[in-house]
């Protein structure tokens, strides 16, 4: 499988990158090569696999559901790049 | 005052221990070495005042005999790990401003040991690299040369600064971390010692993430023994890592001289590459020849999906690295670029925050996750994922306790000499070491020889999981064995 110009764009749009027209095509060579090199992966036999979901066998841990850290608004703030009262400014968002 | 920074980890720790050393002379040495040494850029941020008042709280616990297991040790940390009050960047553009008001807890075990931390290292923007190209903060310059030469060479890559610091003598070890090989190959290129421990055996918890499922914390030090010391600090459980193993961490320098004899050392006979050159089949030979004269029993053994680990990782950490890549929004930390909407705030705070390597391998992810080809790459590569284990399952089912392979395909390579058409070419630096990460199983690179121009070359020794104890015995037979191996200054 290859990606062509739209593909790329459309890539772009659902990762939330701006691409200028003029990378477009640069891009999708760099894609189509890395997706070339995996197409190996299709010679593979994996009728009845699992796919992994854990490499190392555990039971996933649990805790009491209680507060462990928080009541700090200004280390959760202090690297925020717009904010006004402990608050995340934001370009407006409903009209 | 340069002879201290010939020292081991753990000459300098035996001598501050008998008092015949104070950690703020050490630690005013390397300071001192890591200024002369700015040419290789190895550091992105300098932390001299730090390691003073730390040097010196550290001999003042010496002085009244309560020091811990690292007191004084002047180390380098990976610009991956956050470090509280102290900028830390990934080495990209997106977190060029960041600093963290939290300590990782890798970190935060080394200074609860007693280590001075020297400053931050530079590595491949957000670990993604083979190279130490990637940065926002330029490459890192090799300590090594070929023969002769002046071409400046690559340290290898993502934690090439910590390598380099290591491999210049600018800091007695380093924190580094390894997805696909990013520990090991930069420990093979600089002639140290890297090793990336097993999956879940050191928190994950406050490291920049790249791809959860493989990313894990390793030291880089001048030797086996002082690897040990570090990881015996680094590692242990955590209640903020619900992947971090609650296994207790043993007592890891213990391993080192322990006998060899009667383990059986698999060689896997797929790491044989076509191409490969003479060189690294002639280390590796030696490695086996080194180990059988210890007592090891070598076996023959076979790995058959070997091939499809590179281009199955490929789907793998860009997937998952498009996912933890997706909190870089300008709006909680970092940079941020004005848009005409919050879409346009987005698309254009992660086009200028993100480098080349960066946005491919998002965009890649961002692919083979989304709708309609999710099973033909993302699925199917995991599925793939299970073999590449089982094939290591097996081995060890039948009496196998390590194998030994190359680290790398080739030695060192000249900065700019890779990659420039083909991102593949890049990627397969890792050939040798990214099965490990896929199977999450410990391994140790350790240095083994030169090649003709004189560049180090290193094997790779692969353990059972949590056995990273081994991995230290056998290490050590091969460095008694081929000896260390020292940059010679030029900067």
């Amino acid at each position: 499988m290859s990606v062509d110009a739209s593909t790329v764009r459309r890539i772009a749009r659902l990762a939330r990158i701006a691409v200028a027209e003029d990378e477009v095509d640069h891009l999708r060579g760099e894609l189509n090569a890395i997706l070339a090199f995996v197409e190996q992966l299709g010679e593979v036999n994996v009728e009845g696999v699992e796919p992994m979901t854990s490499v190392t066998p555990m039971a996933m841990k649990t805790r009491k559901d209680v507060v462990t850290d928080g009541g700090d608004p200004e280390a959760v703030m202090a690297n925020a790049p717009k904010s006004e009262d402990d608050f995340y400014l934001v370009p407006k968002v409903i009209e | 005052m340069t002879e201290l920074t010939t020292l081991t980890l753990a000459e300098a720790r035996d001598r501050l221990r008998k008092k015949e050393l104070s950690s703020a002379e050490l630690t005013a040495a390397h300071v001192s070495a890591i200024e002369k040494a700015r040419s290789l850029n190895a550091f992105v941020l300098e932390t001299p005042e730090q390691a003073t008042a730390m040097a010196e709280a550290s001999d003042a616990r010496l002085a009244k005999g309560e020091g811990g297991p690292l007191e004084g040790i002047p180390l380098a940390i990976k610009d991956l790990f956050c470090t509280k009050g102290v900028r830390t960047t990934a080495c990209s553009h997106i977190l060029d401003n960041f600093v963290p008001t939290y300590e990782s807890t890798v970190t935060s075990q080394l200074w609860r040991d007693g280590a001075v931390m020297l400053g931050k290292t530079n590595n491949d923007e957000f670990a993604m690299g083979s190279s130490n190209e990637t940065s926002y903060f330029g490459p890192v310059q090799s300590p090594w040369r070929r023969k002769g030469l002046n071409a400046p060479l690559v340290p290898g890559g993502s934690s090439g600064g910590s390598a380099a610091a290591v491999a210049a003598q600018l800091c007695l070890g380093a924190t580094a971390t390894d997805t696909g090989g990013s520990i090991r190959q930069p420990a093979a290129f600089t002639g140290t010692v890297g090793i990336k421990p097993t999956y879940g055996r050191c928190s994950r918890w406050g490291i920049v993430a790249f791809a959860s499922s493989l990313d894990q914390a390793g030291p880089m030090a001048k030797t086996v023994r002082d690897a040990a010391i570090m990881l015996r600090s680094m590692a242990g459980p955590d209640a903020k890592d619900t992947t971090c193993v609650d296994l207790p961490v043993p007592e890891y320098e213990a391993a080192i001289g322990r006998s060899v004899k009667g383990l059986r050392i698999g060689i896997p006979k797929e790491y044989r590459l076509d191409g490969m050159p003479a060189e690294i089949e002639k280390i590796w030979q030696q490695g086996r020849e080194w180990l059988k004269a210890a007592g090891a029993e070598l076996v023959d053994v076979s790995l058959p999906h070997t091939k499809y680990a590179l281009p199955a990782y490929y789907i793998v950490a860009p997937a998952e690295a498009s996912s933890n890549l997706a909190r870089y929004d300008g709006v909680r930390y970092g940079l941020r670029v004005d848009g005409k909407d919050i879409t346009g705030m987005y698309e254009a705070t992660r086009a200028a925050g993100f480098g080349g390597e960066v946005r491919r391998r998002v965009m890649i992810g961002t692919y083979v996750l989304s709708a309609g080809y999710y099973d033909a790459y993302y699925l199917r590569a995991q599925k793939v994922r299970t073999l590449i284990k089982r094939d290591f399952e097996q081995c060890f089912a039948q009496g196998v306790h390590a194998m030994l392979t190359p680290a790398t395909p080739s030695a060192s390579f000249g900065i700019g000499e890779k990659g420039g058409a083909d991102p593949v070419e890049m990627y397969l630096n890792d050939v040798f070491t990214v099965t490990v990460n896929m199977a999450g199983l410990p391994g140790i690179a350790v240095p083994a020889g030169s090649d003709a121009q004189g560049l180090p070359l290193g094997l790779q020794l692969i353990g059972r999981p949590f056995d990273e104890e081994t991995l230290f015995a056998l290490g050590e037979v091969i460095e008694q064995a081929a000896g260390r191996f020292v940059a010679q200054p030029w900067w």
